[in-house]
C-alpha cells in the first residue's frame, strides 16, 4: 500500500524537461501488445498499489492502478463478486491499471460487456503532470465527458492511469458448460440463435469442430436451460480449465508450437457475430480458427499478408489486430481514417501536448 | 432581419427542402425551449433535413458562416442541452425517424437518430427482442438523444445505460466530414471516441445513425412492492437487497410525499402510512423468477420492510409500476411548476441525502418530493414550485443546486443522466476544477475545433465559475469568502 503520485507527477515532469518519452508499465505481463515502442525509459506503477475503497453493496470497487488484479479478484471472491469482464492475466502480477488501458476482456464479453463497460471512474496525470479525475465512484455518472473509458484500451498514450473505480458483480450461483459436435458455420449460427432467446449464456467457443457453451446464473434458469440445449455436459474442473484456459489465453491453441513456426503471427479478427466463416483458400491458417464471443472474435495463426486480412476483416464489418507482434513489423492495429485520425491527434494534443506517455503504441504518429 | 441571417437563410434554402427550414417566429417557437421550460430562446432558424447528405450541406453552411448549430432530437431533455442560442440555428431531427434495419440474428437495430426509444422495441418485439434502456420518457424521447444524454431508465441497474447498449454511432462533424465510432463488431482500432459521443450532449458531432443491441424479452416479470415506516430503513434495504447478491431488473423507491401525489392520480392502491416504499423486480423463466422473488422477499423482511406485496399477474404488475412511472405528471398536477433533479451517491448515502433534502425544504420554504433509481443512487428529487412567482423559481433553482453539491460532498456526481446542459453548468464548478475543465474544452476542440457545434452547453468557463463562486460568497458558504476562487 503506497501512494507514490507525487513520484509519478516528478517522473513525468523531468521526462518533459528532457525530452525524453516515458514507456508506462505495471508488472510488464502485455510488454508485447501493441506496437512497438523501443528505447525510451520506463515509468513503472507496480509499487503503486492498495484497494481504496470496496463495499459489495455499492458494486464498486476502487484501487490503485498498480494493484494486482490477482488480489483484486481475491477480495471480490471472499465477498462473493468478480470481474465480470473476465481480463486475460498472461502473468499472477498483471496489474490493474494495465488491465484498464489494454481494455482486454475475456469469454464473458459479448453477455456481461466488456472493461469499457465497468470502468466507472479514473485518475490520470497527464503529460503536463497534473493530476486529473474524472468519471467517479457511482454508476450513472454523465458530468462531462467521459474521460474514464476514453482511457481505457488507450494503450497509455494519453496518460498514466494512477486509481481507477470499476462496477463489480456478484458471482452466479450455478455453471454449466454444454459441449455440441458443429461445424464452424452451424456453430455461429447456433450460438447467435439461441442468444436471440432468454437463456443465461455467459461464454461460448468453437474449436475443432466443438462448441462449447457456457451457462451461467440462477440455479433454476441454469437447469432449465440444460435441458432446452440439449449438448453433452462437460465436468465442472474440465469446465472451469477450459474458460480459465481461454480468458488467459493458456489454452493450447495460443501457444502451440507448430503454430508459431516461420512467419505466422497470431490474428484477432473482431467481427459482426453473424459474419460469415472464412474461407480457408483465401487466408491461410483459416482452417484452424478459435471461435469466441459467439462469433465476434475469430483467432488464427497465419501467414497471409497484413493487408490481405485487415482487408477481409474490413469487408465484414470489423477490423484485424496482430496480436503477437512477434515479427515486430509494421501496424498492429488497423488504420484510422483520416477524419478520426485527426481527432486522435488533437486528444493526443490536449492530454499529452509534449507525446511523452508509450509513443506510437497505439498508432504511428501518436 | 439582419443582412447575415438573409443570407444564412438563403444559403440554408440551398440545402434544404424549402419545407424543411423554418425561421418565421411563428414557426420556429415551438422549438425555444426543451423540457427545461425555465430556459428558452428564440433561434435564428429551424433545419429539419431528411437525411444525412441534407445534415452534411447544413453544418457546411454554418460552419462557413460561424453560426452554432445546436442539435435536437424530440426536445424532452431536462437540463437545456437543447436550448437554442439565439445568434444559432437548431437542428432538428424529426424528419430522420426511419427504422433502417432490425436483425434477429445479430440482434442488432440500425436506425436513424430521431427514432423514437419505445419504436425500437416495438419494433423489435414480433422476434421477441427488446431495447433495453427505457427512460421514462421513452414514447417521445429519440435515439439521438438517447446517445446524447446516456440515457438511462428503471431496468439499467441490471441491463445497462445507453452507453452499454449502442454499439456504432455514424455522425457528421462540424466541418460536413461523416465519421463512424465503433464498428459493426464488438471494439474498434483507435480510442474508444464511441464511449466519449455517448453522453456528449450534442456538442462533437451531430448524429446521424445509431445501431444498438437487442436483447431477448424475458418471459416472466414480477413486482415486489414494499413498505417501510422509516427511510433510513428503506435505504438500508437497497443496500441489503445488493450485497446479497440480487441485481433486481429494477430497484426504485418512492418517499411518502410521491406516494400520496402519485396514488391520487393512479389510484394503485399504494401504502399511504408508508414512509417509504420499494419497487423491487425479477425477471427471467418463470424457475428464475420464483427463486429470486423468494430471495429478495427474504431480505426486504430481514431489512424491515413491513409490508410485502408480490404481483400475481401482468395486470397488477403494471398497476404497481403505474405510480412510479407517472410520478412526474403527478407532480405536475398538485404543483402548478416542479423542478427536476439528478443527482447519483453512493446507495449508503441515500438516507443522509433524503434527510438533508428534508431540512432544505424547511428552510427554502419548498414541498420536495422523491421517486429515484434506488439501485443505482441515482435521486430525482422534484422540488415544487410555481414557476409565476419569480422568487419561488429563484428559491427552487438554489435548492437544487444545493442539492447536487450535497451529492458531491458524499462521493457523488451531479448528473446521473439528464445531462449538464445549461441547468448545471454551475454546478459543474463545484465537481471539476479548472485543470480538469481544461481537459474538457480539449476534448470538445478535438471534435469541433471551430467551437460551433452546442457551444456553451454543459463545460463551464473559468469565468462562469468565478462568477459561481461569488454568488456562493452572498450566501455565505464557502469556508473561506475572503480567498480567491480561481
Ligand atoms: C417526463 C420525462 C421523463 C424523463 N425520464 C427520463 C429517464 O427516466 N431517464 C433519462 O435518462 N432521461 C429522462 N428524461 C430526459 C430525456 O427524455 C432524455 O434526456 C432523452 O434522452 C432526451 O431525448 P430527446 O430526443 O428528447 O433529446 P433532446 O431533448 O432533443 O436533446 C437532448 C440533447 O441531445 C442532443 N441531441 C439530440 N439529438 C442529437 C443528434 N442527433 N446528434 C447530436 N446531438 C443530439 C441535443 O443537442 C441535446 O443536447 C425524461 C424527460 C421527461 C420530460
Amino acid at each position: 500500500m503506497a501512494d507514490l503520485t507525487n513520484e509519478f507527477v516528478t517522473q513525468i515532469k523531468e521526462a518533459v524537461a528532457q525530452k525524453r518519452p516515458l514507456i508506462i508499465e505495471g508488472s510488464g505481463s502485455k510488454r508485447w501488445y501493441g506496437n512497438v515502442v523501443a528505447g525510451h525509459r520506463t515509468l513503472s506503477t507496480a509499487g503503486h498499489t492498495g484497494i481504496l475503497d470496496y463495499d459489495p453493496a455499492e458494486l464498486v470497487l476502487t484501487a490503485r492502478a498498480g494493484t494486482t488484479i490477482a488480489e483484486l479478484e481475491k477480495g471480490l471472491a471472499d465477498r462473493g463478486q468478480m470481474l465480470p469482464f473476465e481480463p486475460p492475466r498472461y502473468s499472477s502480477e498483471s496489474t490493474l491499471g494495465g488491465v484498464i488501458a489494454a481494455g482486454l476482456s475475456g469469454p464473458a464479453r459479448p453477455y456481461a460487456g466488456g472493461v469499457r463497460d465497468f470502468v466507472l471512474g479514473l485518475h490520470i496525470v497527464d503529460g503536463k503532470g497534473d493530476v486529473l479525475k474524472f468519471g467517479g465512484q457511482v454508476m450513472k455518472n454523465v458530468a462531462g465527458y467521459d474521460v474514464s473509458r476514453l482511457m481505457t484500451g488507450s494503450l497509455g498514450v494519453l496518460g498514466l492511469i494512477t486509481q481507477v473505480s470499476l462496477k463489480v458483480l456478484p458471482v452466479s450461483l450455478a455453471q454449466s458448460t454444454l459441449c455440441f459436435a458443429l461445424s464452424e458455420a452451424a456453430a455461429i449460427h447456433q450460438v447467435n440463435a439461441w442468444s436471440a432467446k432468454p437463456l443465461p449464456i455467459t461464454g461460448s467457443v468453437w474449436h475443432q469442430g466443438v462448441l462449447n457453451v457456457r451457462l451461467a446464473g440462477a440455479r433454476a434458469a441454469v437447469a432449465s436451460a440444460e435441458q432446452q440445449l440439449g449438448g453433452t455436459k462437460l465436468a465442472p474442473e474440465v469446465a472451469a480449465k477450459l474458460w480459465l484456459d481461454l480468458q488467459d489465453q493458456t489454452h493450447a491453441f495460443f501457444g502451440s508450437a507448430s503454430a508459431m513456426v516461420g512467419q505466422r503471427s497470431l490474428w484477432r479478427l473482431s467481427l459482426p457475430a453473424i459474419a460469415p466463416a472464412i474461407d480457408a483458400a483465401l487466408i491461410p491458417g483459416a482452417q484452424d480458427q478459435l471461435i469466441e464471443w459467439g462469433g465476434a472474435q475469430r483467432w488464427l495463426w497465419s501467414d497471409a499478408s497484413p493487408e490481405a486480412i485487415r482487408q477481409l476483416a474490413r469487408s465484414l464489418g470489423g477490423h484485424a489486430v496482430l496480436f503477437n507482434n512477434q515479427h515486430a513489423v509494421g501496424d498492429v492495429f488497423d488504420k484510422l481514417p483520416p477524419p478520426l485520425l485527426a481527432i486522435h491527434q488533437r486528444l493526443k494534443n490536449t492530454f499529452d501536448p509534449h507525446g511523452i506517455f508509450n509513443p506510437g503504441r497505439l498508432c504511428q504518429g501518436l | 432581419m439582419s443582412e447575415k441571417r438573409q443570407r444564412l437563410i438563403e444559403a440554408l434554402s440551398g440545402s434544404l427542402p424549402s419545407a424543411n427550414l423554418l425561421w418565421q417566429k411563428e414557426d420556429t417557437a415551438p422549438y425555444e425551449c426543451d423540457g427545461l421550460a425555465a430556459y428558452r430562446t428564440l433561434p435564428l432558424a429551424v433545419a429539419l433535413p431528411e437525411n444525412e447528405a441534407q445534415v452534411q450541406a447544413v453544418l457546411k453552411v454554418c460552419n462557413e458562416f460561424g453560426v452554432p448549430v445546436v442539435p435536437r432530437g424530440a426536445g424532452t431533455g431536462l437540463s437545456g442541452g437543447a436550448m437554442p442560442m439565439q445568434e444559432g440555428i437548431v437542428l432538428s431531427t424529426a424528419k430522420m425517424n426511419q427504422i433502417l434495419n432490425i436483425d434477429p440474428l445479430s440482434r442488432r437495430a440500425i436506425l436513424q437518430p430521431g427514432v423514437r426509444n419505445l419504436a425500437i422495441s416495438d419494433a423489435a418485439a414480433p422476434y421477441g427482442l427488446y431495447y433495453a434502456p427505457d427512460p421514462s420518457s421513452q414514447i417521445a424521447c429519440s435515439i439521438g438523444g438517447n446517445v446524447a444524454e446516456n440515457s438511462g431508465g428503471v431496468h439499467c441497474l441490471k441491463y445497462g445505460l445507453t452507453v452499454n447498449n449502442v454499439i456504432q454511432v455514424r455522425a457528421v462533424l462540424m466541418d460536413g466530414d461523416v465519421v463512424e465510432f465503433g464498428t459493426e463488431a464488438l471494439d474498434a482500432p483507435g480510442l474508444d471516441l464511441l464511449a466519449v459521443m455517448i453522453g456528449s450532449e450534442g456538442m462533437l458531432a451531430v448524429v446521424t445513425e445509431v445501431t444498438v443491441r437487442l436483447v431477448p424479452r424475458p418471459p416472466v416479470a414480477r413486482v415486489i412492492m414494499a413498505s417501510f415506516d422509516d427511510m433510513t430503513k428503506a435505504g438500508n434495504a437497497v443496500a441489503d437487497v445488493i450485497a446479497a447478491g440480487l441485481i433486481p431488473a429494477g430497484l426504485e423507491m418512492m418517499d411518502k410525499a410521491a406516494t400520496r401525489a402519485v396514488e391520487e392520480f393512479v389510484h394503485a392502491g399504494y401504502d399511504l402510512d408508508a414512509e417509504a416504499i420499494l419497487l423491487c423486480e425479477s425477471d427471467g423463466t418463470e424457475e428464475e423468477v420464483t427463486e429470486e422473488i423468494e430471495r429478495m422477499s427474504a431480505v426486504l423482511r430481514e431489512s424491515g420492510a413491513i409490508r410485502i406485496q408480490v404481483s400475481q399477474s401482468e395486470a397488477e404488475r403494471m398497476v404497481f409500476w403505474s405510480g412510479r412511472k407517472n410520478a412526474f405528471p403527478a407532480a405536475g398536477r398538485i404543483s402548478p411548476d416542479y423542478y427536476c433533479m439528478d443527482g447519483t451517491i453512493p446507495k449508503k448515502a441515500i438516507a443522509t441525502l433524503l434527510n438533508q433534502i428534508k431540512e432544505m425544504e424547511d428552510r427554502y420554504g419548498l414541498r420536495c418530493m422523491n421517486v429515484f433509481h434506488a439501485g443505482d443512487g441515482n435521486m430525482h428529487p422534484l422540488i415544487l414550485f410555481d414557476g409565476s412567482d419569480e422568487d419561488q423559481w429563484h428559491r427552487a433553482e438554489t435548492f437544487g443546486n444545493e442539492i447536487l453539491e450535497a451529492c458531491v460532498a458524499l462521493g457523488g456526481t451531479i448528473t446521473g443522466e439528464h445531462g449538464v446542459g445549461i441547468e448545471k453548468i454551475n454546478t459543474m464548478c463545484v465537481q471539476f476544477d479548472e485543470k480538469e475543465r481544461d481537459a474538457f474544452f480539449g476534448v470538445k476542440a478535438a471534435f469541433d475545433p471551430a467551437k460551433l457545434l452546442n457551444p456553451d452547453k454543459a463545460i463551464p468557463t473559468l469565468h462562469r465559475c468565478a462568477e459561481y463562486g461569488r454568488m456562493h460568497v452572498h450566501r455565505g458558504q464557502l469556508p473561506h469568502p475572503d480567498l480567491p476562487r480561481f
